[in-house]
């Protein structure tokens, strides 16, 4: 099952702040889950679109050495409904790291207008979890993830670029 | 830069209202963080960031919350802090009240030692020394 709830990155600045995509589809199960008859991005997966943008920067920062899992939501708040054919943009910011764990905050902003807010916490679980016991293999950043940013630092366009004047046919 | 306890409690009060999600006339002196407040293991991991960038100051880990005293069999007895126990728990401590505990060492009331004053103590003892 493929869990992914950012499609890729606009920018990575290691350590500092994450900016990746996500567009909204009719053809997405999840929008027509919430409110049958009335498709909607529900608004805990835009809190995942988020949780999964600023994760990657968190365990970007530690070269994915801990597994990093979210472990609290300081704060979320959405202003306004996405629907299919928006496009989502989630702004994580790194606003403090350690062996424990991490904090963000970030800004969520749908078809370039600001509409969210997502603060969340996350704790490098290894280290953590009081005499609990976790894989050896690193559970949280799959191959599958990590294609996401490594995408992006290939050069492989997934983010939209400016329109081309069409050539003429003739 | 000395801070009044009256500051520091109005910061550490902030602090929980923002880390807890609870009204600041909740968050009185005496609330335990546990108990009145609802105060969560990874609460106070988020409790330790937030203080650590409100008042600039480094919170090593196991200083304001110790986590080995329970783990040590020569501190703990039958459900109780041996009175080893204690003095350890109190020399690692020195920011919190003991007076509940020196007369029902019941390790089950250990979260009661972590008060609003109790993190006020803390931080004052960090930033005015």
């Amino acid at each position: 099952m493929r869990w992914f709830w950012i499609d890729g990155f606009e920018a990575f600045e290691s350590g500092r702040r994450a900016v990746a995509f996500k567009n909204v589809s009719q053809s997405e199960e999840h929008v027509h889950d919430l409110f049958p008859g009335f498709p909607v991005m529900p608004p805990v997966l835009m809190i995942e679109g988020m949780a999964q943008t600023a994760g990657i920067l968190v365990g970007e920062a530690r070269e994915f050495r801990e597994k990093v899992i979210l472990a609290k939501i300081r704060l979320a708040r959405f202003d306004r409904r996405v629907v299919p054919g928006d496009r989502l943009r989630y702004v994580a910011e790194m606003e403090i790291i350690n062996d424990e764990g991490a904090a963000t905050t970030g800004e969520v902003f749908c078809n370039d207008q600001l509409m969210g807010r997502v603060d969340l916490f996350f704790s490098h679980v290894d280290k953590n979890m009081s005499g609990l016991k976790f894989p050896e293999e690193n559970f949280v950043f799959t191959k599958q993830f990590m294609s996401l940013l490594a995408s992006f630092r290939s050069g492989f366009k997934t983010a939209p670029q400016a329109p081309q004047k069409a050539e003429s046919l003739s | 830069m000395p801070m009044s306890r009256e500051d520091i409690f109005r910061s550490v009060q902030e602090t929980l209202v923002d880390a807890l999600g609870v009204d600041d006339d909740e968050v009185s002196a005496e609330a335990t963080l546990k108990g009145d407040l609802g105060a969560e293991s990874i609460d106070f991991l988020d409790i330790v960031f937030r203080l650590e960038k409100s008042f600039s100051i480094k919170i090593p880990r196991g200083e304001l919350f110790p986590d080995d005293v329970l783990s040590n069999p020569e501190y703990v007895e039958n459900g109780k802090l041996t009175p080893t126990g204690l003095e350890s728990l109190k020399a690692a401590m020195p920011f919190a009240d003991f007076t509940k505990m020196e007369q029902d060492p019941d390790i089950s009331k250990m979260p009661d030692l972590f008060t609003v004053d109790t993190l006020v103590r803390y931080v004052d003892s960090k930033i005015n020394t």
